[in-house]
């Protein structure tokens, strides 16, 4: 190797070490921080200011997630389903989509935070509810909710489409019988990466969900998930510990999450 | 099936594309109607350019100087620090790594992404703000570090697209391996490599949560890159809970000033990534 080279070697070599150096790290530094704290008692069923259990906020999580993705789910799929069997290519309304699609993934999530607070909170007259949070979140994972599940589709052969056709299927049980249940790994998969940027997310969630940390009983009432409790944690400062044992239950999560998106994601690329 | 069926869910197909043009269009019309007063009352020299930002004087006093300066600063330094480390990661991956370690070190950069920014914030408070200080410097290694997948993806993508007699030419030209890549493949690709740095730009100029955690947070001009500073986003996240009235419509302002920054980012990138296409 010429000196020239071995330099260029070197740093192509230590800037990959540093990146996933810095994963590493930061995964063992939560795990030391975090799991001394990791006690039953923050997992007990109620939040009290001397007990900062994050059992509420766990369900309150769940019951979030569930609600956004019921909402964007079946528009973003929807919608695939439109850009990817129905419109016509170079269509007006398909740039447009496409480009706002772009745009709406783009927007930071304070933005969204923002927005849900005027639109949903104010205007709508909602209050800090879970039922505006979800909305508000499920405006923001739309954009990868829609791109995941054209990229699936698309996938699809179209070979198997025209076979279809040939036999006498329309356009619409095509798509419900042919293409969807072969895109459907490839859905999923769109699907559970969303769910992780909802468990991830703060900021879109403080001025629309609020901060209470409770269970809700309904939509109509405020609840915060884990990442907000977190939040909550660190900007109380009095809980900072505890808040790095939620961090080790929220860093367990979403290593879940990854790794069960790029499992289906896998199956889905060895069949094709 | 029947036709009416058919076209029915055709309809439906066609409403639910165009949500995401609704969507868009709310939030603007939200930000812009809501925010944009405030700016015109005040004068939008005084409201974007003045260096004092005192909501509790009386009279309240309105300028977001400070928290623009502070999100180019951190947003610059994040740039700085993790543009070099994605696209020199970005090249290991595309041309350097053997299959079994890409296996493993990809994950790792998706996983990377998926870890919340709250997360990302409680690791900076303990592990990057004792040795640098709530300051921009905290802030911009921690920005520096989330921007990371967003500026690897990107730029692999577009190195992989370089087409392979780029790299072969240069071989039989005499070339090595990491001179083949790094004076051939990479400039072909310094479109991709561009779009990387803008999105990773909104990326940084967008994040809040880990930036609050680390940066200080003080409410004037930034002084050091070891003193702390506020961005735009944290500005609306602290005090939103409890502001009123004229001091609300201020930071919802900042939120619309902040959306302005992001679409023109956005533009520039798709710029870039459809002149390529």
């Amino acid at each position: 190797m010429r000196p020239s080279e071995r330099i260029l070697a070197g740093l192509t070599w230590t800037a990959a070490a540093a990146t996933v150096g810095v994963l590493f790290y930061l995964i063992v530094f939560i795990l030391i921080k975090g799991i001394p704290y990791l006690k039953p008692s923050l997992f007990s069923l109620t939040y009290t200011s001397n007990n900062v259990s994050l059992t509420p906020a766990l369900v309150s999580t769940v019951i979030i997630t569930a609600m956004s993705l019921i909402i964007a789910t079946p528009l973003g799929l929807f919608a695939a389903i439109y850009l990817t069997e129905y419109a016509r290519r170079g269509n007006r309304a398909v740039v447009l989509v496409r480009m706002t699609t772009e745009t709406l993934a783009g927007i930071p999530s304070i933005v969204y935070g923002l927005f849900g607070l005027l639109f949903f909170v104010t205007a709508l007259g909602w209050g800090f509810s879970v039922l505006a949070g979800a909305f508000t979140l499920a405006i923001m994972i739309l954009p990868l909710i829609m791109r995941t599940a054209e990229e699936a589709i698309l996938s699809v052969p179209d070979i198997w489409r025209e076979g279809a056709f040939g036999l006498g299927a329309g356009r619409l049980r095509t798509v419900f019988r042919i293409v969807l249940p072969a895109a459907m790994p490839g859905i999923l998969a769109g699907v559970i990466l969303a769910v992780g940027r909802i468990v991830g997310e703060t900021a879109a969630l403080i001025y629309t969900s609020g901060t209470v940390a409770q269970i809700p009983a309904t939509p109509m009432q405020s609840a915060r998930t884990l990442s907000v409790h977190m939040y909550a944690l660190s900007s109380e400062g009095l809980h900072t510990d505890q808040g790095y044992a939620t961090a080790v239950v929220l860093l367990v999560v979403v290593i879940l999450i990854n790794a069960a998106s790029a499992w289906i994601a896998r199956r889905f690329g060895a069949k094709k | 099936m029947n036709d009416k069926l058919e076209r029915g869910m055709g309809a439906i197909f066609f409403l639910s594309a165009a949500a995401s043009i609704l969507a868009v269009a709310l939030i603007c019309f939200f930000l812009l109607v809501n925010g944009l007063p405030m700016i015109f009352r005040s004068g939008p020299l005084t409201f974007l350019l003045g260096k004092e930002w005192s909501p509790a004087d009386i009279p309240p006093v309105f300028g977001i100087l400070p928290m623009i300066a502070g999100s180019i600063y951190i947003t610059f330094g994040a740039i700085i620090i993790g543009l070099p480390v994605g696209v020199l990661t970005a090249v290991y991956l595309a041309h350097v790594c053997p299959k079994r370690i890409y296996g493993m070190v990809k994950p790792g950069v998706d996983l990377l992404a998926g870890i919340p920014s709250v997360v990302y914030g409680f690791f900076g408070m303990a592990a990057i703000v004792p040795y640098t200080g709530n300051s921009i410097l905290s802030a911009c290694i921690l920005l520096g570090i989330m921007i990371l997948p967003t500026v690897v993806a990107i730029a692999e993508s577009a190195l992989r697209a370089v087409p392979e007699q780029y790299y072969r030419g240069a071989l039989a030209l005499g070339a090595g391996h990491y001179r083949a890549v790094f004076g051939v493949v990479l400039p072909a690709a310094r479109s991709g490599v561009l779009a990387a740095a803008v999105l990773g730009i909104g990326r940084a100029i967008g994040e809040t949560m880990a930036v609050i955690m680390v940066a200080g947070n003080q409410a004037r001009m930034p002084v050091s890159w070891l003193k702390g500073a506020r961005t735009l986003t944290a500005n609306i996240v602290i005090e939103m809970g409890y502001a009123a009235e004229q001091h609300r419509e201020a930071l919802i302002a900042t939120g619309a000033v902040l959306l302005v920054f992001i679409l023109i980012i956005n533009l520039t990138f798709s710029a870039l990534t459809r002149r390529k296409a």
